[in-house]
């Protein structure tokens, strides 16, 4: 009887999960009249080649540091040892990923793939921000709107609407919102300001862009977690609050004895749900900002897209993948493992 | 102290009106049943007194204060759930504390009041599991316990063993009634078995569609029922009645016979009969006997129940009525013979029709 849908997963997901992992070992490319050779880790190391190199001040003859025109110390050329020196062949083809003064000299971090460090960082700092907003927000309206009032579900209703419409609909409408002449954020911004705020380019300012993204995801998809609350809530039997109620507790107090710990799988469903979604991060990216500027919204499941289909690098997408789906398991086990039900 | 008095307490829920006037008044350290038939109206009437439900109108004061607007807290009662109301993700230590924790107590004085409870109730050795691993019984006793450590006033209990089995009610019900004795606080406790009213009780409050039936001692109940309900309502088996014509009236005593009954004389506690109309006759199944000849009813049987300690006969009057016959003692009655009882006048109730 399960036959057809093990068939179903085995072509759909069993199947290209290997496929990729296969890939990501090879140079294969989406269309190319070469055969796929085996490459090993060069895709790997292509991808997260990373190193720590501390540039001292030169010195002249006489062991004096020498001073540029700023009058800073002067450092030799960071390019001389990322192109082609033979005294640093671990640090060739890399760039400068950032850099920090140490004593007189300069720490650099440097990454073979500078972009793919920062669609990274970037999809970390969209995770650590959406994950605990948009559930705790999704938990205060659910709170809210889990009371016996006339025309709570018109508010439900509210809430809920923006889930249903296709993520690629409501980028494209926050992109006119966010817009700098035209949209509505910026007019609300001056008109309650009375112009005092600049009219500010949103998704086009690397500083904004990525704050701007995360406000309308978590905007977006807060009904959807406030709907899975409002389940847990609904399972939380009405005497216990009524005991709560005899024994004198006060609102805090029945929601920090009540409410949450009735919660407790529901919060876990939810913080795991919100991760996986906030990892795959794209169709925002992809509808509003393309990763820029300046790459300021680069993601991971963006550049795996990039690559493997906008550059035909089928392999590199493919390890990218793999990656993520390391990232995203090593993620989840340590979310079981800190919300284990503790015996 | 803690009296309560319920004083033409009325709740309606849009246009159903589930509590329609009812006045009760209970003393300091009295045991209060509330019984009466499934959705007459006791878990009502026991959430107005608790504050988890508002009062339509009405006036309900404990202690002697108004206490119709108060929030439940503020009220000086505690409650036992019928479906224990323990939080399942606290130990049974912390679910006995929870009241102390609320008021913030500190650690000693609750450590000292969850131990006195946990004596009290013999659970000492439960005091570290989960909800999870208790019995319906344990689980019970937790309710208790939490309801005791803040040493109420008023003790409140919703059908607090219909979720148990035969053997451990028993078991809890003496348990409860021993709990009153030691606490010395009022309670009242909504139950739809009679055992349990009969026996607990100081005072049984019988309900019927929202209103007050009657309120006596459960032997005033048993033995001077006041009305037709009440008197079918308590006692097992349910009391028998006979329609009959009332064929006589002197003062209080009223002679009534029909075609399966001989004429007798009843002495009548309420009025409302005159001869030449119709009456009802009730006579518990415990005070018919039977005779050899001459009995004052006739009836065929139709089945019988050994018990060992009693044999209860189900009987065919010659109108067709049924009814039941509890013998106190282990005998064969043949099903289809012919069965003669009598039994005393003075143990017999009349109701107007
Ligand atoms: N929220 C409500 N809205 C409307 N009617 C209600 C509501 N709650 C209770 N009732 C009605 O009030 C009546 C009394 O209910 P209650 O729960 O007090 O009965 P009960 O005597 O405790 O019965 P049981 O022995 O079955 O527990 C019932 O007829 C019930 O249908
Ligand atoms: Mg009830």
């Amino acid at each position: 009887m399960a036959g057809p849908a093990i068939a179903l997963i085995l072509v759909f997901v069993i199947a290209p999960f290997f496929l990729a992992v296969g890939f990501s070992f090879t140079n294969q490319r989406l269309v190319s009249p070469n055969p796929a050779e085996f490459i090993g880790l060069s895709n790997y190391r292509q991808l997260l080649g990373v190193g720590v190199l501390h540039l001292d001040p030169l010195t002249d003859a006489a062991g004096a540091v020498v001073l540029d025109e700023q009058g800073q110390p002067k450092l030799s050329e960071l390019r001389k040892i990322t192109r082609k020196n033979p005294d640093y062949p671990q640090f060739d083809g890399m760039r400068e990923w950032f850099s920090w003064s140490s004593g007189e000299g300069r720490t650099y971090v440097l990454a073979r793939d500078v972009v793919f460090m920062t669609a990274i960082l970037n999809t970390f700092i969209f995770v650590l921000v959406v994950a605990p907003l948009q559930g705790g927000l999704a938990l205060g309206l659910a709170l809210l709107i889990n009371q016996r009032l006339r025309g709570i579900n018109v508010f439900r209703a509210i809430y809920f609407m923006p889930v249903v419409v296709s993520i690629v609909v409501v980028s494209l409408l926050w992109s006119f919102i966010y817009n700098q002449n035209e949209g509505i954020l910026n007019n609300i911004l001056s008109a309650i300001s009375f112009g005092a705020i600049p009219r500010i380019d949103w998704l086009g300012n690397p500083s904004t862009a990525l704050g701007a993204i995360i406000f309308m995801s978590v905007w977006q998809a807060v009904g959807f977690h406030m709907v899975i609350w409002l389940s847990g809530l609904q399972t939380i039997s009405p005497t216990l609050y009524e005991a709560g109620a005899i024994e004198g507790a006060s609102k805090w107090q029945t929601f920090r004895y009540i409410t949450w710990p009735g919660l407790r799988n529901t919060a876990v469903l939810v913080l795991v749900v919100i991760t996986m979604q906030a990892f795959g991060l794209f169709s925002q990216i992809d509808v509003m900002t393309k990763g820029g500027p300046l790459d300021s919204t680069q993601t991971i499941v963006f550049q795996a897209i990039q690559r493997g289909y906008g550059k035909q690098d089928i392999s590199a997408g493919s390890a990218i993948s793999v990656i993520l789906f390391v990232i995203v398991l090593s993620v989840s086990l340590i979310q079981r493992y800190l919300t284990r039900e503790k015996a | 102290m803690a009296g309560i008095t319920l004083k033409g307490l009325k709740k309606s829920y849009g246009t159903a009106h589930v509590i329609k006037g009812v006045d009760i008044d209970i003393e300091d350290g009295e045991f209060v049943v509330f019984v009466g038939p499934s959705g007459c109206g006791k878990s009502t009437l026991l959430r107005m007194i608790a504050g988890l439900e508002d009062i339509s109108a009405g006036e309900l004061s404990i202690g002697g204060k108004v206490v119709n607007d108060l929030p439940p807290k503020d009220r000086g009662v505690a409650m036992v759930f019928q479906s224990y109301a323990i939080f399942p993700h606290m130990s049974v230590r912390e679910n006995v504390g929870f009241g102390l924790t609320i008021a913030g107590a500190s650690k000693a004085e609750k450590a000292e009041k969850v131990a006195n409870a946990a004596r009290i109730l013999q659970m000492e050795h439960l005091l570290d599991r989960r909800p999870s691993q208790l019995s319906g019984g344990q689980r019970q006793r937790v309710a208790i316990g939490r309801a005791i450590v803040r040493n109420p006033q008023v003790f409140l209990f919703d059908e607090p063993l219909s979720n148990l089995d035969a053997a451990l009610r028993m078991d809890m019900r003496l348990e409860i009634g021993k709990l009153h004795q030691q606490l010395g606080a009022t309670m009242i406790y909504v139950t739809h078995d009679q055992v349990e009213a009969m026996t607990l009780a100081d005072k049984i409050v019988v309900l019927k569609d929202g209103m007050v039936q009657q309120i006596g001692s459960p032997m005033e109940l048993y033995h001077d029922p006041a009305n037709l309900f009440v008197a079918g309502f308590l006692g097992s088996p349910a009391m028998n009645f006979l329609d009959v014509d009332v064929t006589a009236v002197n003062g209080s005593k009223v002679l009534v016979s029909n075609a399966a009954l001989k004429p007798v004389e009843i002495t009548a506690k309420v009025g409302g009969f005159s001869a030449g109309g119709k009456a009802k006759l009730g006579i518990r199944p415990q005070y018919l006997t039977p005779v050899d000849s001459g009995g004052m009813l006739q009836g065929r049987i139709a089945l019988t129940e050994r018990l060992g300690s009693e044999t209860v006969v189900d009987l065919t009057l010659g109108d067709g009525t049924r009814l039941i016959a509890a013998l106190a003692r282990d005998a064969v009655f043949p099903i289809g013979a012919d069965l003669g009882l009598t039994f005393d006048a003075a143990q017999a109730h009349i109701f107007p029709q």
